[in-house]
């Protein structure tokens, strides 16, 4: 029987909305308190929903042990206490949640273990941000 | 079409094995999971219902009724219980998260009135959840 799983981790980094394209008054005006020269950060909470069949013999869709140890080398050692505008992914991109969300789907699409249904972001507890790929997501699935 | 949501919570003690495999190849796999002592939670259950709304009394479901039905169903069998020894379906299935959102839709379909069973999601904790469908 096909059953979802999520997972939810946490990392802490700073950013700033910033764009080339715009002059200093442009960036100002899109961007408002998050274009501060300074920067500021968040507490990010990364939700993973992966489906498939249940194993079973395991009772499971993966192996938790191997979904955190790929989320921890692949996403958390990445970008848990750093600058997100230092990275090389938002090297040409804006660093908001949106495109930080296309990015950690293209980091679990690596994870083979089961099909990556969904990536949830939350930059705050008022702001979240899903992204399912290029196709839209199920209705109900979210 | 309107979806409606219940919440229910149970403590239940837990531990994965399959006793098919070597002491090592559980430990291997389940890793401090598979400590035969037993482990346990505190489980959240979300059940979603989708339906229309009735004209006259405005509801989807009676939300007390569902309530009742998720007690009788589900909280009164699972609540300080060892899912592995005290629950029927998990003398076959290991008590995953997976498998209890399975075994709790079946437990559930089609005792709602009125309403079609859409989601089982069961929160083990706070940052781990399963969702079922209902799907093959």
């Amino acid at each position: 029987m096909k059953a979802h799983l999520s997972r939810r981790y946490h990392f802490s980094a700073s950013h700033r909305l910033h764009t080339e394209s715009y002059d200093a008054a442009q960036n100002t005006t899109v961007f408002g308190k998050c274009n501060n020269p300074h920067g500021h950060g968040h507490n990010y909470t990364v939700q993973i929903t992966l489906s498939g069949q249940v194993d079973p013999a395991t009772g499971m869709v993966c192996n938790l042990a191997e979904l955190d140890a790929f989320a921890q080398t692949k996403l958390l050692e990445h970008f848990d206490h750093t600058n997100l505008n230092m990275l090389d992914c938002f090297r040409d991109t804006v660093s908001t949640t949106e495109n930080l969300s296309i990015e950690i789907y293209r980091i679990f699409q690596r994870f083979t273990a089961a099909h990556l249904e969904r990536v949830h972001v939350e930059e705050t507890s008022n702001n979240s941000f899903d992204y399912s790929g290029d196709s839209a997501p199920a209705p109900g699935t979210i | 079409m309107i979806f409606l949501t219940r919440k229910a919570e149970f403590s239940s003690a837990h531990f994965y094995w399959n006793d098919a495999w070597s002491p090592e190849e559980n430990q291997r796999v389940f890793g401090k999971c598979a400590n035969r002592n037993g482990h346990g939670h505190n489980y959240t259950l979300e059940v979603t219902v989708a339906g229309e709304v009735d004209p006259v009394s405005g509801f989807v479901v009676d939300l007390k009724e569902l309530k009742d039905i998720l007690e009788r169903e589900v909280v009164s069998a699972y609540d300080h219980r060892h899912l592995n020894f005290e629950v029927p379906e998990f003398k076959t299935a290991i008590p995953t998260t997976e498998n209890i959102a399975i075994a709790i839709w079946k437990r559930v379909d089609n005792k709602i009135p009125h309403a079609k069973l859409h989601r089982v999601r069961v929160y083990e904790m706070p940052d781990l959840f399963a969702d079922y469908y209902g799907e093959p």
